[in-house]
């Protein structure tokens, strides 16, 4: 029994590094990256690794990382999501001093690029949960109040990170990414459909009492 | 039986058209301009068109080692007349360069059936799509940006056309 929980819990590791790191290594072997400087490179590979991190956060807070107890596992979604903030600030301002103009058509929504919306839209959904988790002390936003906030805008982060990945032409090859995106989306769902059934629950107990 | 291919063309297509359509078809009404009554209607410049212009790129016989071929037509609006002699500016990211090097540009003469053809380098994908970026901007006529975008990164030509509009 012992044998079969420790087997899992490194199968569970070895799927997660390889659905993050497949998708990188390949994109590390792309041809693209022959005709990119090094800052282009720099800003894609933060995106890469931004939509992995994307796929971790629903993962710690719903407790399918084996060997993080609960409490460690919101200590790491906090880090991991201060880690996602800085990778986004990294992939912008990379792609802002590769072309600036088409940084800022991005920025403006005035991009020609079908993409850009969903990840200016998906970067602000981070920055304000970043901040705000920063602030959540200080603010006083209980759990219930925090989720009520939190949960949406994971909700935006997570489409708009998919949709914003799928559409893009670039290093990425496209099997590895798209596996990577159902995962993602995978996760979230199943993170928050979790939360809603348990709050149903416990709307039904109050309900009867 | 039937076989499902399943390649990055048709997958990109499939996700794409399914998370894009909002956006999609507003940016396509905007191209698709209807005929109007006056005649052929001035080509609009596309968004993103002039990003990483350089003004005054010279006439070249080909841009780089070539190896890629970009073309299309200028014409008159209303009537539709084919203009000879436009200079039409080309750049683009390629395998020789940045959009914004001096090197990825150049420009081109209409000829008297107001078409155009420069050879260039390659063009791979930048900001997420392979595209080019054209531009009429000698005075005569109202400027034009033009931003066409490859429908496979491994395409070796592209078009565009101008319907340009006396000032």
């Amino acid at each position: 029994m012992k044998g079969w929980r420790s087997a899992r819990a490194t199968l569970i590791w070895v799927a997660l590094a390889l659905a993050i790191g497949v998708p990188i290594a390949l994109a590390a072997g792309s041809e693209q990256l022959a005709w990119r400087g090094p800052v282009y490179i720099l800003a894609g590979f933060a995106g890469i690794i931004a939509l992995g991190l994307v796929l971790v956060q629903p993962l710690l807070i719903g407790g399918y990382l084996p060997g993080l107890s609960a409490y460690r596992g919101r200590r790491v979604h906090h880090w991991i999501g201060g880690t996602l903030a800085l990778a986004v600030v990294i992939h912008v301002a990379g792609l802002w001093i590769t072309s600036p103009p088409d940084m800022i058509d991005a920025l403006t929504f005035t991009s020609p690029t079908p993409f850009s919306p969903f990840g200016v839209i998906a970067m602000w959904a981070i920055f304000t949960v970043a901040l705000l988790a920063l602030l959540r002390r200080r603010l006083g936003l209980r759990l219930r109040t925090w989720r009520i906030v939190h949960v949406p805008l994971a909700i935006v982060i997570v489409a708009g990170s998919v949709a914003h990945c799928l559409l893009i032409e670039g290093t990425m090859e496209t099997i590895s990414k798209a596996v990577l995106c159902v995962l993602v989306l995978a996760a979230a769902i199943k993170v928050i459909a979790g939360l809603w059934r348990k709050r149903t629950l416990r709307g039904e107990s109050i309900a009867r009492q | 039986m039937t076989t499902v291919v399943f390649n990055r063309r048709n997958f990109l297509a499939a996700g794409g058209a399914v998370l894009a359509t909002g956006i999609l078809a507003t940016g396509v009404s905007g191209l698709l301009l209807p005929a109007r009554a006056a005649g052929l209607a001035p080509t609009e410049t596309m968004s993103g068109g002039a990003n990483n212009y350089r003004k005054g790129a010279a006439v070249v016989e080909r841009i780089g080692k070539g190896g890629f071929w970009m073309s299309g037509t200028v014409r008159r609006a209303g009537d539709g007349a084919p203009l000879a002699g436009q200079r039409i500016q080309i750049w683009a990211h390629t395998v020789e360069g940045q959009e914004h090097e001096p090197q990825s540009h150049g420009a081109t003469l209409t000829d008297k059936d107001g078409k155009f053809r420069l050879e260039m380098p390659q063009i791979i994908p930048i900001f997420g799509q392979p595209h080019g970026h054209l531009a009429y901007d000698s005075g005569e006529f109202k400027t034009v940006f033009l931003r066409p975008v490859m429908r496979s990164a491994k395409e070796t030509s592209l078009e565009a056309h101008f319907v340009l509009q006396p000032v």
